[in-house]
C-alpha cells in the first residue's frame, strides 16, 4: 500500500454526476458510516424529493433543496490498494472558483461527462483550467450510459468528442471509461451490460492512476516563511517546496545572491536531531552568517545547476475569478510561495473565453472565468521558475482587494518591450526601480501620487529637488530586500554596493520612497534590519512610525481642499 | 513522508502562516483531544514557545475532569489562558433544558464571539476537520467572518495553493483550521507517534468511553473496551459509528451544525 493518500477530484458539466459518482462509491464500498444513508433518505423524504447519493456530499441545506454542489466537498476514500483523497466540484460556472480551489492540489482529475448531452460549456472550461492548474493525468468518465441504452456507438460518438476538443488544448486522456454512476454499472466491477467495454472499472481505474513524482528529486527550493527569535537563537522557518537539504549545505537566498551555510536545524523536542530534511517538511535553519532575512526569500543550494530567475516582468498563463475584469495598468499583489509583491498589468496577450475556447476578439481586459496570458510588471524583484522545472516556485495568485481573485503559471520568459516605471538607476549590471523622486499632493480627503520617470547611469546627475520633495546632495539607498546600498554624491549616482559594506552609514540613509531611516549610535542600522526580520502584519506600523520619516526630505503639496 | 508527516508539515505551515500573517491572535482549546494536538503543534511550529493566548469557551456545564486538566496543564506550560463564560446568560437561566441549539448557541457561539470582539482577534485558531461533519467538510483553512460573526458559506472565496486568506476587512476575522485535513484516526495515530498528552475521559472506564467531548450534560458515551491509545486505534480501524454520534445538539435538527456554524460555532 501506498503511504500518503492520492488526491483526485471531479470536475465536469453541472448535472453530469460528479457527485452521484462519488456518492454512489462510498455507498457500495461500505464507506460510510452507519446511519448516513437513512439520514439522507431521511431528509429526501422531508424534502418530498427522491433519493440522490448526491446528497451524501452536499451536505448544505441550499445544496439538498436545489440539488446543486456549491461548494467542494472534501473526503477521504480508501481501496485495498491505498488511499484517496477525493475533491467533489462544483459544476455550475457560478461556482468555478470553488472547483478551481478543489482542484488545485488533485494529482488526478476525473472529467465526467453526459452520454446523452455529450459536451457542454463547463466541461471545456474545465479541462482548460485542469491544464492551467498543471494537472496532465486526466480520466474520461462517460457517465449516465442507461439513458443512451449502453450502446457503444453512443459512447463512441461522445469520447471522439472529447479526445477533439482536449487536443486543441494540447491535452491527452488516460483513458474512457463508460459508466452509470447511478446504477453503479462498471463502478466497482465490468458490467454485463456493457459487454463491449473491456477496460477497466472505475475502480480499477482509479487504483491505476500515478502519484505525483515527488519533489525531493528536484533543486532546493525553501521559502523563508518567517524568522523567529523567541530567544538568543535565530532561526529562519519555512517549508521545503522541492529537494533536499542537510546539515552543512552551502546555500545561497535570493533575490539577493548572498550565500552561507546551513549549521544546524532547529528541533522541539530536544530529542529530534535530524540532519537532512526533504521535499513536503517544515523545518527551522539555523545559518553561519546572521544575515537579515526576509519572508518571501528563496534558498537554494549553490551546488545545484537550477536556479531561480529574478526579473521584474514576469509572462504568465492565467484564470480570472474576480467580479472585475483584470486591466492593463491596474495594480494587484501577485504571491508566489511567500513572496509577495505589487504587480501592475503590462500587456493583455491572448484572451480565451474557456467555456467555447475560441479567444476573444478584444485584448482590453480579462473577465470572469476567462483565461488569458498576461504580462505584469512588479514593483521590487520577484524570484520564480517556469512551472515545468519547479511547482511551487512557477504558479502565483492575484489579489484584487480582500480576495484572491486569479492564479496561473509562468512557462516562458517574456521577450517583448519593457516599460520601466519611476526613478530607474542602472550601474551597469542591474537595474534598481524606485520611486524617490514621485511627488505627493493633498487632494481633498486623499493623498494623490504623481511618478516621476527617469534613468540615470553611472555617475548622471540626479534631480534632488522637486514639487513636493528636497534631498541633501550626498545620501544613501537602502535597499534590503536586494542586499544593496546606493550612493549619491555631489548630487550625482556615484555607485552600488552590497549592504555588508555600508552597515555603518556615515551619510543620511533614505528608504526606495525616499522616507529617511532614523538612526544615531543607540539605534544603529544592524537594529533596524533585525527589527525588520520579524516584521508582520500587527507590528509593522509601529515599525514604520518608529524607524522612517517621511517629511524629512518631503513636502505634502496642497491641490484642492 | 508519510501520511502523519505530511498532514503536521502542513498544520505547522499554517499555523506560521497565521502567526506572521493575522494580526492579534488566540488559539481556541476546548481541552479535547484535538485541540490538545494543536497545542502540541504549536509547539513544534515555534520550537517549544506557544506565542499566543490559548481560550476556554468555559460553558459552566463542563466535565469536571475537563477544568482540572485544564488548569494543571496550563500551568505545567505556562500558558497565557483565558477562561471566558458568557455570565449574562448564565445569569439569565440558560441551561441545557432550554433547548440544546438555543443553549450551545448562547453558552458557546456567543460567549465564543463575544471573546473575540472583546480581545480583539483578527484571527482564532480553530481544531475543526473536515471529517466530523457536513458543513466542515466544505470550509477553507482561512475562513473569514463578519463583524457579525456570520460565515457566509454559500460564497466562500477562493483558496488554493496554500495561498491563505490574509486580507480582510477591520473588525471582520479569521477562523484558521490547521487540522482540517486530519480524520479522527490521525488524530490518535499523531498522539501515539508524539506521546502527546491527552486528558484521560478518553479511555474506557466499566465498557464506555467517551469519543466525543462537549459538555456534562450533552455528551453521551459510547460502549467500547479501548483503555490505551493504541486501543482507541485499533477500534476506530473496525468502527462504522459516526464520532459525534455521542454529541446531543447534532441530533436536532438534519441542519444543526450547519445552522449553529453560520452564526459563529466553532
Amino acid at each position: 500500500m501506498d503511504e500518503s493518500a492520492l488526491h483526485i477530484v471531479m470536475v465536469g458539466h453541472v448535472d453530469h454526476g460528479k457527485s452521484t459518482v462519488i456518492g454512489r462509491l462510498l455507498y457500495s464500498t461500505g464507506a460510510l458510516p452507519a446511519g448516513t444513508i437513512d439520514k439522507v433518505k431521511r431528509i429526501a423524504k422531508e424534502t418530498g424529493k427522491p433519493f440522490e447519493y448526491a446528497y451524501l456530499l452536499d451536505a448544505f441545506e441550499e445544496e439538498q433543496k436545489q440539488g446543486i454542489t456549491i461548494d467542494t466537498t472534501r473526503l477521504q476514500f480508501k481501496t485495498d490498494k491505498r488511499d484517496y483523497i477525493i475533491i467533489d466540484a462544483p459544476g455550475h460556472q457560478e461556482f468555478l472558483k470553488n472547483m478551481i480551489s478543489g482542484a488545485s492540489n488533485a494529482e488526478a482529475a476525473f472529467l465526467i461527462v453526459d452520454a446523452a448531452r455529450g459536451v457542454e460549456e463547463q466541461t471545456k472550461r474545465h479541462a482548460y483550467i485542469l491544464k492551467l492548474l498543471g494537472i496532465r493525468q486526466i480520466y474520461v468518465l462517460i457517465n449516465k450510459m442507461d439513458l443512451v441504452d449502453y450502446q457503444e456507438a453512443q459512447f463512441n460518438k461522445v469520447q471522439q468528442h472529447v479526445q477533439d476538443f482536449l487536443q486543441t488544448l494540447g491535452l491527452t486522456a488516460v483513458s474512457y471509461l463508460p459508466l452509470s454512476a447511478y446504477y453503479g454499472e462498471n463502478l466497482l466491477e465490468n458490467s454485463p451490460k456493457m459487454p463491449w467495454y473491456t477496460g477497466k472499472s472505475f475502480i480499477e481505474t482509479l487504483d491505476s492512476a500515478k502519484a505525483h513524482k515527488t519533489s525531493e528529486q528536484r533543486p532546493l527550493r525553501l521559502p523563508i516563511q518567517d524568522v523567529f527569535k523567541f530567544d538568543d537563537q535565530r532561526i529562519i522557518a519555512g517549508r521545503i517546496e522541492a529537494g533536499t537539504l542537510n546539515v552543512g549545505d552551502d546555500i545561497t537566498i535570493y533575490p539577493s545572491g548572498r550565500q552561507t551555510k546551513v549549521t544546524g536545524f532547529a528541533q522541539w523536542p530536544q530529542d529530534e536531531h535530524l540532519q537532512s530534511h526533504q521535499a513536503g517538511e517544515s523545518v527551522g535553519l539555523l545559518l553561519e552568517d546572521e544575515f537579515f532575512n526576509q519572508r518571501g526569500e528563496i534558498i537554494t543550494k549553490t551546488a545545484e545547476n537550477s536556479q531561480p530567475v529574478v526579473d521584474t516582468v514576469i509572462q504568465t498563463n492565467l484564470f480570472w475569478m474576480g467580479e472585475q475584469p483584470l486591466v492593463p495598468g491596474k495594480t494587484y499583489k501577485l504571491k508566489i510561495a511567500t513572496q509577495q509583491v505589487t504587480a501592475r498589468v503590462l500587456k493583455i496577450l491572448k484572451v480565451t473565453d474557456a467555456g467555447d475556447l475560441k479567444a476573444r476578439q478584444n485584448n482590453d481586459q480579462v473577465r470572469l472565468n476567462d483565461v488569458a496570458e498576461v504580462v505584469f510588471q512588479t514593483e521590487q524583484p520577484l524570484v520564480y521558475d517556469f512551472f515545468n522545472d519547479q511547482h511551487v516556485t512557477g504558479r502565483f495568485v492575484l489579489v484584487d482587494g480582500y480576495d484572491v481573485t486569479g492564479g496561473g503559471t509562468i512557462t516562458e520568459r517574456y521577450q517583448g518591450e519593457r516599460e520601466l516605471e519611476g526613478a530607474v538607476f542602472n550601474d551597469g549590471q542591474q537595474q534598481y526601480q524606485l520611486s524617490l523622486f514621485d511627488n505627493y499632493y493633498l487632494n481633498g480627503d486623499h493623498i494623490e501620487t504623481e511618478a516621476t520617470e527617469g534613468q540615470y547611469a553611472l555617475t548622471d546627475e540626479l534631480p534632488l529637488t522637486g514639487t513636493s520633495y528636497h534631498y541633501p546632495t550626498r545620501f544613501n539607498i537602502i535597499l534590503p530586500r536586494q542586499n544593496r546600498v546606493i550612493s549619491v554624491d555631489h548630487g550625482r549616482f556615484i555607485k552600488v554596493v552590497s549592504l555588508e559594506e555600508q552597515l555603518t552609514p556615515d551619510v543620511p540613509l533614505i528608504n526606495s520612497i525616499g522616507a529617511k531611516v532614523k538612526l544615531d549610535p543607540q539605534r544603529p542600522l544592524k537594529a533596524f534590519l533585525a527589527e525588520q526580520e520579524t516584521l508582520n502584519d500587527k507590528t509593522k506600523t509601529a515599525f514604520y512610525q518608529k524607524w522612517l520619516d517621511f517629511s524629512a526630505y518631503h513636502q505634502v503639496m496642497i491641490k484642492e481642499i | 513522508m508519510d501520511r502523519i508527516d505530511e498532514l503536521e508539515a502542513e498544520s505547522i505551515y499554517i499555523l506560521r502562516e497565521a502567526y506572521k500573517n493575522l494580526g492579534k491572535l488566540g488559539l481556541l482549546w476546548s481541552i479535547g483531544k484535538d485541540s490538545t494536538v494543536l497545542l502540541w503543534l504549536t509547539k513544534k511550529a515555534f520550537y517549544g514557545q506557544t506565542p499566543f493566548p490559548f481560550i476556554h469557551v468555559d460553558t459552566s456545564f463542563e466535565m469536571p475532569e475537563v477544568i482540572q486538566y485544564r488548569d494543571s496543564l496550563a500551568k505545567e506550560l505556562n500558558l497565557d489562558l483565558i477562561v471566558y463564560t458568557n455570565q449574562q446568560a448564565l445569569d439569565d437561566g440558560m441551561n441545557p433544558k432550554l433547548g440544546r441549539l438555543a443553549c450551545c448557541g448562547a453558552l458557546k457561539t456567543v460567549a465564543l464571539n463575544q471573546v473575540v470582539h472583546k480581545y480583539a482577534f483578527d484571527g482564532l485558531i480553530v481544531g475543526v476537520r473536515q471529517d466530523e461533519e457536513g458543513s466542515r467538510s466544505k470550509e477553507r483553512i482561512f475562513s473569514e467572518r463578519t463583524a457579525q460573526d456570520k460565515w457566509d458559506y454559500t460564497n466562500q472565496p477562493p483558496e488554493l495553493w496554500d495561498e491563505f486568506k490574509t486580507d480582510f476587512p477591520k473588525g471582520n476575522h479569521i477562523r484558521v483550521h490547521p487540522l482540517l485535513h486530519w480524520t479522527e484516526l490521525d488524530i490518535w495515530e499523531y498522539i501515539q507517534r508524539e506521546n502527546v498528552p491527552i486528558i484521560d475521559l478518553y479511555f474506557a472506564k466499566n465498557g464506555q468511553r467517551y469519543r466525543s467531548l462537549g459538555c456534562a450534560p450533552c455528551s453521551g458515551t459510547v460502549p467500547s473496551n479501548a483503555s490505551t491509545v493504541q486501543e482507541i486505534i485499533d477500534e476506530l480501524k473496525e468502527t462504522t459509528i459516526s464520532e459525534r454520534a455521542g454529541r446531543a445538539q447534532d441530533q436536532e435538527d438534519a441542519y444543526a451544525m450547519q445552522k449553529l456554524r453560520q452564526s459563529g460555532y466553532m
